[in-house]
């Protein structure tokens, strides 16, 4: 039974990249690549200036190939995305919390947000001798630089979040009966879900700029560590491959996010 | 055209049927805002909302009837003076005097069965099945049954405020607050809105205080109509209506009710003209320099 409606949901699937591949917009889209992917070789090969600097889109898809089948390259994917996680998982663990605290108690909030406005605008890169310095490794040092690009985020944009909630909302909530319990779970939370995602989406963003970063400094794996090695073992093409894998994580990452943003706040997608 | 309701004789519309009702008065009231300028918007309000009668409270915009909505449900305090319900002070909000807002406050994040059984819900007074026949009762009552699961983003203006009403009306409040409920709905959604509300109303009649700037909304609502001052404001007249229940539209065109709205409207022109020369200080100085001159010649 449940077979032949997985294949009758896969042909509705099709279908619908069949549809999109037909639509004027794909068409121009795909147009759009072929031409600068052309642009791109040529001018490789025919010495235009910056373009001759680096590998054509031909030697750059073999060394995709090789590295497709390389462990290592693999790796890298995998050291990346593991520092990435936790990194961003604990910047959410202990900013959605702290933010909530911080947006609902105006004393908490006056005590403690002077010292996030001041740490927030120092970049998460120039923290990097600083964590090397009281983390013992550097893996925990790159993991902690990650950690903090999500958190300044996530703590200013659920403040700014919370305490923008409609007054009608938490009066219509008082008036019908609601424990302190239940303007916080049935109504605060909800209602700062739209800046916890939105906080995310930036979040995770500013996760991968520092990480790449953070590995070239510092780091012994990683795509950006690939990436940098590259350039130092003269491997042009891969350096390429690296960059291009990253574009892909970071993609990857957001279409995460976006999918789980859009399932925990249904009412958003329509109007 | 709204669906007629039933009477509530029949014992089918429990909640309606069992509609507790209170009386309120408003003494003495003042309420000022901010520290320099002290800005006063109430002056000496006294009210009574009588047991089961729809009192409509009209005023120029901008004069304080918001300020009077919120005090009257608790979530603001007066200066002076005093609110009771039933001969009880006014402490906080509760649930015996529910407000329906200007622009709905239903919660976006829930669907329309959520926000009806919102009240009972967090209360824990219904068993689950109590409150989903209870609510689906309420939500058939108004005609949004087919709604109950979508949000408030996908309701149209005039599904949003019947939603809002049963929301309040699930908790048998014993007074309705409803400021400018209304306001912002389309015209001819606006009339069926307010006949809907008359129908409701004269199905079983709670005390009811109805906020608007609209005279015809008014008069065609109103048992009892309060006229209230420019600010600071304070009540100007109460004009009884005793046209009939059910009130219909083409009443709108009667002798009495042309009668009712030239009184009316005689008082609030003046407050009017008050409230439009505040804003323009330079039109007010100019009003006055011209009248000494008139005076004077």
């Amino acid at each position: 039974m449940s077979a032949p409606l997985k294949n009758s949901k896969k042909g509705v699937l099709g279908k619908k990249v069949k549809g999109f591949l037909a639509t004027k917009s794909a068409c121009r889209g795909i147009f759009s690549i072929v031409v600068a992917l052309l642009i791109w070789e040529l001018g490789t090969r025919y010495g235009l200036p910056v373009l001759s600097a680096i590998p054509p889109p031909s030697a750059v898809l073999v060394s995709f190939k090789e590295s497709f089948v390389d462990p290592w390259y693999w790796g890298s994917w995998e050291s990346s995305f593991q520092r990435i996680g936790l990194g961003f998982i604990f910047a959410q663990i202990i900013g959605i919390p702290l933010g909530l605290l911080m947006g609902t108690s105006r004393y908490f909030r006056e005590l403690s947000l002077p010292v996030f406005e001041v740490l927030r605008p120092i970049p998460p890169l120039a923290w990097v001798p600083a964590s090397a310095l009281f983390w013992p490794t550097p893996e925990e040092s790159i993991v902690f630089v990650t950690f903090l690009g999500a958190f300044f985020v996530t703590i200013l944009n659920i403040v700014g979040g919370a305490r923008s909630i409609d007054a009608r909302y938490v009066r219509a909530a008082v008036s019908l009966g609601s424990s302190r319990k239940d303007i916080f779970w049935r109504i605060v939370l909800p209602a700062t879900l739209p800046s916890i995602i939105v906080a995310m989406t930036v979040g995770i963003g500013v996760c991968w700029n520092t990480v790449v970063a953070a590995e070239m400094l510092a780091g012994h794996s990683g795509l950006g560590f690939l990436t940098w090695r590259a350039y130092v073992t003269f491997s042009y093409p891969l350096i390429v491959v690296g960059m291009i894998s990253i574009g892909i994580a970071g993609y990857i990452s957001s279409a995460i996010i976006r999918l789980l943003g859009s399932r925990m706040t249904p009412w958003l997608k329509t109007s | 055209m709204p669906q007629p309701i039933s009477n509530g004789q029949d014992g089918h519309y429990h909640v309606l049927a069992q509609a507790a009702s209170a009386e309120m008065t408003v003494e003495h009231v003042c309420k000022s805002y901010g520290l320099k300028p002290v800005v006063k918007v109430l002056d000496d309000c006294s009210l009574v909302l009588e047991n089961r009668k729809l009192t409509v409270l009209i005023g120029p915009s901008g004069c304080g009837k918001s300020t009077l909505i919120n005090i009257l449900a608790g979530y603001e305090r007066p200066d002076s003076g005093t609110v009771t319900i039933d001969g009880q002070p006014v402490k906080g909000p509760g649930r015996d005097r529910l407000v329906v807002f200007q622009e709905t406050a239903l919660f976006p994040w829930m669907t329309t069965f959520q926000n009806v059984s919102y009240g009972p819900r967090v209360r824990k007074e219904m068993s689950k099945e109590g409150l989903q026949a209870e609510t689906m009762k309420l939500l058939k009552l108004v005609g949004l049954e087919a709604f109950a699961d979508k949000y408030p983003s996908q309701l149209s203006g005039g599904m949003m405020r019947k939603a809002e009403l049963v929301r309040a009306l699930i908790n048998r409040p014993k007074v309705m607050l409803m400021d400018e409920p209304f306001r912002g709905l389309d015209a001819m959604t606006r009339k069926l809105m307010q006949e809907y509300y008359a129908r409701l109303f004269e199905t079983k009649p709670g005390t009811n205080l109805f906020v608007t700037t609209e005279i015809d909304e008014a008069i065609f609502l109103a048992d009892r109509l309060v006229i209230m001052s420019n600010r600071p404001a304070s009540i100007r007249k109460v004009i009884d209506i005793n046209l009939p229940r059910p009130r219909q539209f083409q009443m709108l065109t009667s002798k009495e009710y042309l009668e009712y709205k030239r009184d009316a409207l005689e008082i609030l022109y003046v407050e009017a003209m008050k409230a439009f020369a505040r804003g323009k200080q330079d039109a007010a100085d100019f009003m006055d320099a011209y009248s000494k001159t008139a005076g004077n010649p």
